[in-house]
C-alpha cells in the first residue's frame, strides 16, 4: 500500500477505497490496544465494589484518594516510589556515563586490544541475562553483602552491552576533524569527550536515557531477588506482592499501576521522537 | 595540514591522543563492571551447573544436575510450555507488527500520530503493571473480557483456571505489550527502503500485494531478523507474566523455564541446578540464533 503512485491532484477511487478499508481495520484494533490502559485509569478511581459490580464503570469516579490510601497502607507505596525514582535516576546517569565513555573509546581511538575487546562485548549480546542471575546474586548478596541496598539493584545492570554498542554507533558519526581541532587548541582527552563529542551526540544520549530509565523503572526480577525488606522495595516489587495474593485490593493495584505508567505515557506523547529513535537505534547495525 | 603529509597518515595522526593510555582510561570503568557483573558470571554460571550447591557447601558434583534435568518432569513441562509460547506467540506478534508497520507507514493513513500513540503506548507499561491489568481483565466472574463475551451472547471462559485458556491469556498479554515495540523497529526498517524501488515496480505493473512480497519483505529482512532474535531470547526468559498473571498455573500448566529457574534458584536455593536450567536457556538461545541467522540472514 505504500507503493501506489502518488497523484498530486487527490485520491483515485481505488485509493479512497483502500483508505476506508485501512481505517475500518485499524480503528477497532487501536481501541483494543488502548482498552487495557483505559481500564487501568478508570478502575483506579473506583471502589472495588464498583469494579466488581454487574455494570463496571467506563468513566472516572471519585475514589482515587481512597484507593491510594489503601495502597499506601498495604505496601508503603510512597517509599517504594521514592526508591524507584532514586534507583532509576542514579542508574540512568551512571549508565550513560559508562557507556558513552566506553563507546567513545571504541569509536574514536585506535588502541591495542580494541577489536578483541569489542568482539567479546558483541559476542555476549545474544546471551540471555538469565544466565548470569545466580552468580550475580551470590556476588552481590553473599560476597559484597549488599542485599536491600540501592547498589545491589544498580551495579549488575550497569554492564549494559547494548548501551555501549549504541553509543559507539553514535560517536562514529562525530567528525574526527572536530576532535582534532580541539586537540590542537590544547584540550585534554576527557575535555574533548565531555565538551566537544558529547554535545554532538546529545540526541542519541537523550534517546538512550529514556530507554535506560524506563528499563530500570520497570525492572522486576532482579530487584525482587536482591530486595527482601519492605522498605527497600522498588515500585514493581511492591506492586508484585499485592498481585500474587488471593485477596487483592484491585482499586489500590490499579492506582499503583497508573502511577507507574501515566508519567511515561505523558512523556511518550511529548518525546515520541526520542523513544522511537532509541528503539530504532538499537536495531541499527554496521 | 601541510601538503607533504599523505591524507591517510594525517588522518591517523589526528586520531592519536597525546597520551596512549587515554582510550584505556575511558574504558576502564565500564570494563570493570562488565568483567565482574557480566563476563565472569557467564563463566561462573557454567561452572556452577556442575556443582552441588545444596546444604550450603559447594562441592564438586559432576554431571548430576544435568542428568537430573533429563529425568525432571517439572523441567520437561517448563521447557514444553516455553517452546509452545515461543512457537505461537513470536510468529503471531511479528506478523501483526509487520502489518502494523506497513499500515502506519502508508500515505493513505489519516491521523497517523494518533494511531502511533495507540499502538506504541503499551511499550511504556511495565510488566508488573500490565500483568495486574490483564489478571483483572480476564477474571472469570468480574473481568471485562467475559462481560464482553456475555454481552454478545457467548458463554464466559474460566480463563486462569484452565490450561489452554491460561496459556492464551499469556500469549495475548505478551502480544499486547510487545507488538508496538517490534513495529517501531520494522517501521524504521521500512523507512530505509528507497521510494523509487516501489515507483519502478509499479511502473512495471506490480500490484501492491506483489510489491509487499517481492520488495518490502525481502528488504525488511535485516529488521525482521533483529526482531526475531530479540523476541526469541526474550521469550526464553519469560518470567513476570507467568509469575503474576497465571502464577504458573493452573497446576504447572503455564510454568516456564523462567519461573522454574526462579523457583529452584531463589525458593529452594539450589544454585547448581538452577544454573543448569539457566544454561539450557542460553543453549536454546544460541541454537535459535544460529538457525535464524542461517535461515534469514543472507551472507552477511
Amino acid at each position: 500500500m505504500t507503493a501506489l503512485p502518488r497523484d498530486p491532484r487527490g485520491q483515485s477511487a481505488r485509493d479512497r477505497r483502500n483508505t476506508a478499508l485501512l481505517h475500518v481495520i485499524l480503528i477497532p484494533l487501536a481501541l483494543v490496544f488502548l482498552a487495557p490502559l483505559w481500564m487501568m485509569l478508570v478502575f483506579s478511581t473506583h471502589p472495588e465494589t464498583a469494579i466488581f459490580s454487574p455494570a463496571p464503570p467506563l468513566w472516572f469516579g471519585g475514589s482515587f484518594g481512597e484507593n491510594f490510601r489503601g495502597l499506601q497502607a498495604d505496601t508503603n507505596f510512597l517509599r517504594a516510589l521514592l526508591n524507584s525514582v532514586v534507583i532509576a535516576s542514579v542508574y540512568t546517569v551512571l549508565s550513560m556515563l559508562l557507556t558513552s565513555m566506553g563507546g567513545f573509546a571504541f569509536a574514536k581511538y585506535d588502541f591495542r586490544g580494541k577489536n578483541v575487546l569489542f568482539g567479546i562485548i558483541v559476542a555476549t549480546l545474544t546471551i540471555p541475562a538469565f544466565v548470569t542471575i545466580i552468580p550475580q546474586f551470590i556476588l552481590v548478596a553473599r560476597d559484597l553483602k549488599m542485599s536491600n541496598t540501592i547498589q545491589a539493584v544498580i551495579l549488575p545492570s550497569l554492564a549494559n552491552t547494548i548501551g555501549i554498542f549504541y553509543m559507539r554507533q553514535a560517536f562514529l558519526t562525530v567528525p574526527t576533524d572536530l576532535l582534532h581541532a580541539a586537540r590542537i587548541d590544547g584540550a585534554g582527552e576527557f575535555r574533548i569527550f565531555w565538551q566537544v563529542a558529547l554535545p554532538v551526540v546529545r540526541p542519541a544520549l537523550a534517546a538512550l536515557a529514556i530507554l535506560l530509565f524506563l528499563a530500570s523503572w520497570n525492572d522486576y526480577l532482579w530487584p525482587l531477588i536482591v530486595l527482601t525488606q519492605k522498605d527497600s522495595y522498588t515500585m514493581p516489587v511492591a506492586l508484585g506482592t499485592l498481585v500474587g495474593l488471593t485477596r487483592v485490593s484491585w482499586g489500590g493495584i490499579m492506582v499503583g499501576t497508573a502511577i507507574a505508567t501515566v508519567p511515561f505515557l505523558a512523556l511518550f506523547l511529548a518525546l515520541q521522537r526520542h523513544f522511537v529513535a532509541g528503539i530504532a537505534g538499537g536495531a541499527v547495525k554496521d | 595540514m601541510t601538503t607533504t603529509v599523505s591524507p591517510q597518515r594525517a588522518a591517523r595522526a589526528r586520531s592519536r591522543p597525546r597520551s596512549p593510555l587515554a582510550p584505556y582510561l575511558f574504558l576502564l570503568p565500564y570494563l570493570l563492571i562488565f568483567l565482574s557483573f557480566w563476563a565472569w558470571p557467564i563463566v561462573s554460571s557454567f561452572l556452577m551447573s556442575f556443582k552441588d550447591s545444596r546444604l550450603g557447601a559447594v562441592a564438586p558434583y559432576g554431571l548430576s544436575n544435568w542428568s537430573r534435568l533429563v529425568s525432571d518432569d517439572f523441567f520437561g513441562t517448563a521447557l514444553k510450555n516455553t517452546l509452545l509460547i515461543l512457537v505461537i506467540q513470536v510468529p503471531v506478534m511479528l506478523s501483526l507488527a509487520t502489518a502494523l508497520a506497513v499500515a502506519l507507514n502508508s500515505r493513505l493513513l489519516r491521523a497517523a500520530g494518533l494511531f502511533r500513540f495507540a499502538f506504541f503506548a503499551p511499550l511504556v507499561v511495565g510488566t508488573v503493571a500490565y500483568s495486574a491489568v490483564f489478571r483483572l481483565l480476564f477474571n472469570t466472574d468480574y473481568g471485562m473480557v467475559n462481560r464482553a463475551l456475555h454481552g454478545v451472547g457467548l458463554p464466559g471462559v474460566d480463563w486462569l483456571n484452565q490450561a489452554g485458556p491460561a496459556m492464551t491469556v499469556l500469549i495475548l498479554a505478551m502480544t499486547w505489550r510487545w507488538t508496538g515495540y517490534n513495529a517501531i523497529i520494522l517501521l524504521a526498517g521500512l523507512q530505509g527502503i528507497p521510494e523509487d524501488v516501489y515507483e519502478a515496480a509499479s511502473l512495471d505493473g506490480a500490484t501492491p500485494w506483489q510489491q509487499f512480497w517481492r520488495i518490502t519483505l525481502p528488504l525488511l529482512r535485516p529488521s525482521l531478523l533483529f526482531c526475531l532474535v530479540l523476541s526469541v531470547i526474550g521469550t526464553l526468559q519469560l518470567f513476570t507474566e507467568p509469575a503474576l498473571i497465571t502464577n504458573s498455573g493452573p497446576g504447572n500448566a503455564t510454568m516456564t523455564l523462567g519461573t522454574y529457574l526462579y523457583q529452584q534458584g531463589f525458593r529452594s536455593f539450589n544454585f547448581g541446578y538452577a544454573s543448569a536450567i539457566a544454561y539450557t536457556v542460553a543453549a536454546l538461545a544460541a541454537i535459535f540464533s544460529a538457525v535464524q541467522l542461517r535461515l534469514f540472514g543472507r551472507e552477511q
